[in-house]
């Protein structure tokens, strides 16, 4: 039996174990894949702070792992398949053992949303993209095409521009919503193109992108924009299903918690992008971890007492 | 020492399509985030299947002619050849449990 499970190696679930370890609670933190989570997917992280240079998203998270893990934390590459949550019992079913805690922290984080139009799903792997580090290099010197019109669109697009030919923005609103100074450097990096009040309805190529066909909202107007790479950056979806039906959610599937993290299943906790709220940083993420650990903890005291 | 097997434009043709056990080879690079979430699982698996599959990295930066042959546009990309013919291919990073399962296929 352990006190803690943190299910999640993100800045949210790192910086949870590392409280948790330093208080000294039996503590497992489970991760599908290796510690990291989304951020790895950002080139430079500029707005943590305590990095005024700025800090690549891959030495950040390596840093959270490896401080929570000098104080001890164990971390264990599983996948969670299932969960069974009381107030008085809860069981982590993952694909190699079952595990009893005394507490849980879900920080399982959330994943890029996808178009959900036609050519999508075909073209994966063959030109459309979620992960602009990962893949902007193999667009040296072509068109790209960028959709969404929010900070981690925009700050991706001005990224793509250093391979790319051309970068186009698609966004379905007339002005974009992230934050000022990402706009700035934008709209002054001249291989950029906004196409505003337009959404994407279906990638087109052969054996790979070879274009993008648009509709304007306001007019209606279709139009074929030719492109080799379509990068979608158009929000996320929370990686909750484990607790579909176990949790109340809010309308758009991320787990609903009062101010101290807690759910409404005592002893269960969210934390970091899985979470509903208004701002998904890793800021934010750390910050929420911190007190999902400490509310743990002081939920094993009251459950200790009472015995 | 690790059982993950290093290959080059160079090599590829000997050691992955010339292969006398099935082979699976992971495109990566350095500046690639989830690439580094895949390696642990890889050196795990390579272990595990020492002697029946092969597992090997290609690294995208510095190997530009196999990439391009197989139409590489998206790391990590994972790809299984069977008698020097591709079986399946995995985009992005994926659960060492996926993984594995896609690996038992080959044998």
């Amino acid at each position: 039996m352990e006190d803690l499970i943190i299910i999640g190696g993100g800045p949210a679930g790192l910086t949870a174990g590392l409280y948790a370890a330093r208080a000294k609670l039996k503590t497992l933190l489970l991760e599908r894949l290796a510690p990291g989570g989304q951020i790895l997917t950002t080139d430079w992280v500029e707005n943590y702070p305590g990095f005024p240079e700025g800090v690549s998203g891959y030495d950040l998270v390596d840093k959270m792992k490896r401080q929570a893990e000098k104080f001890g934390l164990t971390i264990e590459s599983q996948e969670v398949q299932r969960l069974e949550l009381t107030a008085e019992k809860k069981m982590v079913f993952t694909d190699s053992r079952t595990i009893e805690t005394k507490a849980l922290i879900i920080a399982s984080g959330a994943a890029p949303q996808k178009l959900g139009i036609e050519g999508e799903g075909l073209f994966t792997g063959k030109g459309v993209s979620y992960c602009a580090t990962c893949d902007g290099p193999f667009f040296r010197d072509q068109a790209v095409a960028v959709i969404g019109g929010g900070d981690t669109a925009v700050e991706e697009a001005v990224y793509l521009a250093r391979f790319a030919s051309r970068v186009y923005l698609v966004h379905r609103r007339d002005k974009l919503r992230a934050v000022q100074l990402i706009q700035e450097r934008a709209r002054s990096e001249p291989k950029m193109h906004f196409i505003w009040d337009t959404i994407a309805v279906k990638i087109v190529g052969d054996t790979g992108v070879k274009g993008l066909d648009l509709k304007n909202l306001k007019t209606g107007e279709m139009k074929h924009l030719p492109v080799e790479g379509v990068f979608v950056f158009i929000g996320y979806v929370p990686n909750s299903s484990l607790v579909k039906g176990i949790l109340p959610l809010d309308e758009w599937g991320f787990i609903k918690t009062d101010n101290d993290m807690e759910t409404e299943i005592p002893g269960v906790f969210a934390a970091g992008d899985v979470r509903s709220k208004a701002l998904r940083q890793v800021a934010t993420a750390v910050g929420e971890g911190a007190t999902a650990a400490y509310m743990a903890e002081r939920f094993l005291e009251r459950v200790k007492d009472n015995i | 020492m690790s059982d993950l097997l290093q290959v080059t434009d160079a090599t590829f043709d000997n050691e992955i399509v010339k292969s006398d056990i099935p082979a699976v080879v992971d495109f990566w690079a350095e500046w690639c985030g989830p690439c580094k979430m895949v390696a642990p699982v890889l050196e795990e698996l390579a272990k595990e299947y020492k002697g029946k599959i092969k597992i090997a990295k290609l690294n995208v930066d510095e190997n530009r002619q196999t990439p391009g042959k197989f139409g590489i546009r998206n790391i990590p990309t994972l790809i299984f050849f069977k008698n020097g013919a591709v079986s399946q291919t995995i985009i992005g990073a994926h659960p060492k449990s996926y993984i594995d399962g896609e690996l038992k296929k080959l044998l």
